[in-house]
């Protein structure tokens, strides 16, 4: 196994050192260490970071391998510094069973360029009847810990406190996708002004706030651990504060895209941006942003959604929703809590890395930047800005929102326990 | 003018009286006229898309398009490549390489014209599109209250009923906006959209209170079918309060008019002898539409100055 | 048939350089056409023209917008003042009718509007400023054609300024006024320009 000396780089952004990576762990910091026989990497300027890793990516296979694979998606996550993805259950079929859990595990290890850790269903087929196989699953190679029928949200409040029960077993967590389904039929996007406008059905806030408020009291209730997808509203950012000073054990995770973008794109109606749940208001924005300075908002969670251009380029209501988000989640993570001053890179850290490997009981990952820990670690080049151009990404899909965007930070490297899966921000296979 | 016409927002003051006067003149013209048609357009092809039943708006659009001798192809979304799953795109770019050089297209999902502008060289006029705008009917409503009133500025107009999905509510509010009109919404707030506040109209809940304030009051088509989604509990509780009958008629100032873009559901949102009374300019509109889908086309095709 | 002899050679002194008619040198032009209409109107007669009012119960004159419509007012109110007869005047809008929108884009349109006895079996003459390159004649009579059937359609225009593209011709002629296709001959009216005159412009504008 070839042994790493990557020089001069700024750990969590502090003072420039050089860290020896050998056997797959960071076998030294120092200055100046000049082992025999390492290869260097040259990373003046850069910052060093625990890989990233993201409690919410759909690698769409098995079933719509046009639009992603575990392959391509991984490849993706790599160039986008993380180390760990957690593929979502809504595949076809359905990650509902041991079976299903295992052959994407397995796909993900054959990748080998992230760790694939599949999520499983709640419930069977994602249909929010009956609760899915959850121990089996758990207990599989996979050993799966989060469980989410995402895409759908577990509405039936009965069947939602018995998974949050059953998954104690096993210190799981389920993951509510929180939308009620009775106040978002037809919905397009952010009720408001512009919908109102637009002429498109309007999913209101409410409609994720009263999930989110019905779930942290059943989750105190019984006493198990909650975490909450994509959370898009003030009044949610509001919800969790509340909750977790009361000492429910909630987490919550925020999008790129909604920490970046809001509903005013909706106005081109171009359906790359049509996502679910929508794009918010400018105030949303912010209370999503102070929500991850403050961490009320524990983690920074992709949903990298690739759709075939098909399900794109079309009318706004036929389009899929969903947007990619891997390979652009650190750069927007910058640009708008970097930059601005709202989080400095421990905080990064903590949000993109440790934080989320906590939720998903993953103990190689979000790891410190120490002697002996493993060697899941990235190097960012903060101040490099670039348009980002989506036929140039590794996603198989091309639903970027940021298309055409000039965003800050490159990731120049990424080693998986020792391994370089990018260099030179380059994919190495 | 802008190449397409998408919205009413398309359309500046300007713009907007522009098309109004084109279409007088255009109506003055052909007044009295044994032949009907102008050789403007001759050679040019206009394709009418609709992905949504309507007769009315189709015929509208395919006769003001005749008579200025243009070439008309009307593809409909029934029987079509479109019903065996062609995508908008794919027809967008089928309709390009024919060589048309506007497309009149009517959807029923918002944005579509939008999205079908970006595909396409032509001009692309909406003519409907889910519950996002109308705005051709929007400009001959306005053209019928200028011939009714003599004016639009400063008319006060109230729009009744499902302002939620209806868009020609949406492109009437911009359009009388940007003319100088004062509109009033008035409908049960179950039927006005979240977001309503933001427009550039008033809005209440209590049609007897607007009606003698009002110069003109254009009724929209309400939906039985929205009571069994609870926009309001029944057809004869939403007639009751939000209907045109002959006794409410009464409230309204004396030369006030009464308009409906039709269809209408007669007895629902509009009584019979309302319908058909002599402040009705439900039968006008239907003529003025065809006088200012000719001058939309005139303008939008006509070319652009060097 | 007879074309007008050129009268107004040389402009009133004291006109500015470029200017081909001064504004009293416009009233002479119009006062002339107008007789000529007169004498034409008399001769033009099936049968020998008995009428009563000398055949001008007979005449329309229509003017195509912008300034032959003023210019088609003037002479019938000139005809009025020499013969004490009252003589129809319309016009006709030739945009819808032009076949070079394409390249000169979209106008305002003006209104069409004919006298109410109509354009049926009568003398028409169609008024227009400038004649040049017959293209606005030709979309004139096509509206003409879509808008009755005359006796007989005969042209006025203020001047001529030759370069045809048509084989057109006028029948009444203030003045013939040789020019460069790239110079532009402007008719001012006071109707819808202030003051009349008629300038000639070099070069492209």
């Amino acid at each position: 196994m070839t042994t790493y000396l990557i020089k001069g780089v700024r750990p969590l952004g502090g003072d420039a050192a050089d860290i020896l990576v050998e056997d797959g762990r960071i076998a030294a910091i120092g200055e100046s260490l000049s082992p025999a026989g390492a290869d260097v990497v040259e990373a003046g300027g850069l910052v060093a970071l625990p890989g990233l890793v993201d409690l919410h990516t759909h690698l769409r296979e098995p079933g719509r391998e046009d639009a992603e694979t575990v392959e391509t998606g991984s490849r993706a996550a790599a160039l986008g510094g993380f180390t760990a993805v957690h593929a979502m259950a809504n595949t076809d079929p359905v990650a509902d069973t041991a079976g299903v859990v295992e052959q994407v595990w397995r796909l993900g290890q054959e990748a080998g360029l992230v760790d694939v850790v599949p999520v499983g269903a709640v419930t069977v087929g994602l249909k929010g009847e009956r609760l899915a196989e959850l121990g089996a699953m758990a207990d599989s190679a996979a050993r799966v810990r989060v469980f989410s029928d995402d895409g759908h949200c577990v509405a039936d409040p009965a069947l939602m406190r018995r998974a949050l029960e059953y998954v104690k077993a096993f210190d799981g967590v389920v993951a509510q996708h929180a939308e009620e389904p009775r106040l978002t039929t037809g919905a397009q996007m952010h009720e408001g002004d512009r919908s109102a406008r637009l002429g498109l059905t309007g999913w209101p806030a409410a409609a994720e706030e009263a999930i989110i408020a019905r779930d942290v009291l059943l989750a105190e209730h019984v006493g198990a651990r909650l975490h909450v997808c994509h959370v898009s509203t003030a009044g949610s950012v509001d919800i969790l504060r509340w909750a977790k000073s009361r000492g429910v054990q909630v987490t919550a995770e925020v999008t790129p895209h909604h920490l970046l973008l809001t509903d005013a794109c909706a106005e081109s109606y171009d359906p790359v941006f049509k996502v679910n749940p929508p794009l918010r208001t400018d105030a949303d924005v912010e209370a999503l942003r102070a929500g991850l300075a403050d961490g009320t908002i524990d983690a920074v969670g992709t949903d990298h959604a690739p759709h075939a251009v098909e399900d794109k380029e079309s009318e706004w209501a036929q389009a899929r929703p969903g947007m990619l988000g891997l390979e652009q989640a650190l750069s927007v993570v910058i640009e708008t809590m970097v930059e601005p001053g709202r989080l400095d890179w421990a905080g990064v850290a903590d949000r993109m890395s440790v934080r989320p490997a906590a939720i998903g009981r993953l103990e190689s990952h979000g790891r410190p930047i120490a002697v002996g820990e493993p060697a899941n670690l990235l190097l960012v080049d903060p101040g490099h800005r670039a348009v980002v151009d989506p036929a140039a990404l590794a996603s198989r899909s091309r639903n970027s929102p940021y298309a055409g965007r000039e965003l800050p930070g490159r990731v120049v490297a990424t080693f998986l326990r020792g391994t370089p899966t990018v260099l030179d921000g380059k994919a190495v296979r | 003018m802008k190449r397409h016409l998408l919205e009413a927002a398309d359309l500046d003051r300007d713009d907007a009286t522009l098309v109004l006067d084109t279409a007088a003149q255009i109506d003055q013209a052909l007044a009295g006229r044994e032949v009907k048609k102008l050789p403007t357009l001759r050679g040019r092809t206009v394709v009418n898309l609709f992905y949504e039943d309507s007769t009315r708006t189709r015929i509208s659009f395919e006769l003001a398009a005749k008579r200025l001798s243009a070439d008309v192809i009307n593809f409909s979304a029934k029987g079509s490549s479109v019903s065996k799953g062609e995508s908008l795109k794919d027809t967008a770019l089928t309709l390009e390489a024919m060589g048309s050089d506007a497309v009149v297209v009517r959807h029923h999902m918002s944005g579509a014209p939008h999205r079908l502008a970006h595909w396409v060289r032509g001009s692309v006029v909406n003519a409907g599109d889910g519950t996002h705008e109308h705005p051709t009917q929007a400009l001959l409503d306005a053209y019928t209250i200028r011939q009714r009133l003599g004016r639009l500025d400063g008319v006060r107009v109230t729009i009744v009923g499902d302002v939620l999905h209806s868009r020609v509510a949406r492109s009437n509010v911009g359009l009388l906006h940007t003319l100088g009109a004062e509109v009033t919404l008035v409908a049960p707030p179950t039927l006005l959209p979240v977001g309503v506040g933001s427009w550039p109209a008033e809005v209440g809940y209590d049609l007897d209170a607007v009606l003698p304030k009002s110069d003109v009051v254009m009724m929209l088509r309400v939906q039985a079918e929205r009571m069994n989604a609870s926009f309001f509990p029944s057809a004869r509780e939403y007639s009751r309060r939000y209907g045109l009958d002959a006794h409410r008629m009464g409230a309204l100032p004396d030369d006030a008019i009464v308009m409906h873009p039709g269809p209408m559901n007669r007895g629902m949102e509009i009584a019979a002898d309302v319908a058909d009374s002599v402040r009705s300019t439900i039968v006008e509109q239907v003529a003025n539409g065809v006088s200012v889908r000719m001058a939309v086309l005139y303008l939008l095709l006509g070319g652009s100055p060097q | 048939m007879a074309r007008s002899s050129e009268p107004a050679r040389s402009t009133t002194p004291g006109s500015t350089p470029g200017t081909l008619l001064s504004s009293a040198d416009v009233a002479r032009v119009v006062d002339r056409m107008a007789h000529q209409l007169i004498e034409r109107a008399a001769s033009g007669r099936p049968e020998g023209g008995g009428s009563a009012d000398g055949g001008l119960s007979d005449l329309v004159l229509v003017g195509i917008p912008t300034r032959g419509a003023p210019l088609a007012r003037r002479l019938a109110a000139r005809i009025e003042a020499f013969t004490g007869t009252t003589v129809d005047v319309g016009t006709a809008d030739i945009t819808l009718y032009r076949d070079d929108l394409r390249l000169r884009g979209v106008r305002a349109l003006e209104p069409t509007v004919l006298p109410d006895a109509g354009i049926d079996d009568r003398l028409v003459v169609l008024v227009d400023d400038v004649l040049f390159s017959g293209r606005s004649v030709r979309a004139a009579l096509d509206a003409l054609r879509d808008l009755g059937r005359p006796r007989s359609v005969q042209l006025a225009v203020l001047v001529d300024r030759g370069h045809r593209e048509l084989p057109i011709k006028a029948d009444f002629v203030g003045k013939n006024v040789p020019t460069s296709r790239s110079q532009q001959v402007k008719v001012h009216l006071a109707e819808t320009d202030g003051s009349d005159e008629v300038v000639v412009l070099d070069g492209e504008l």
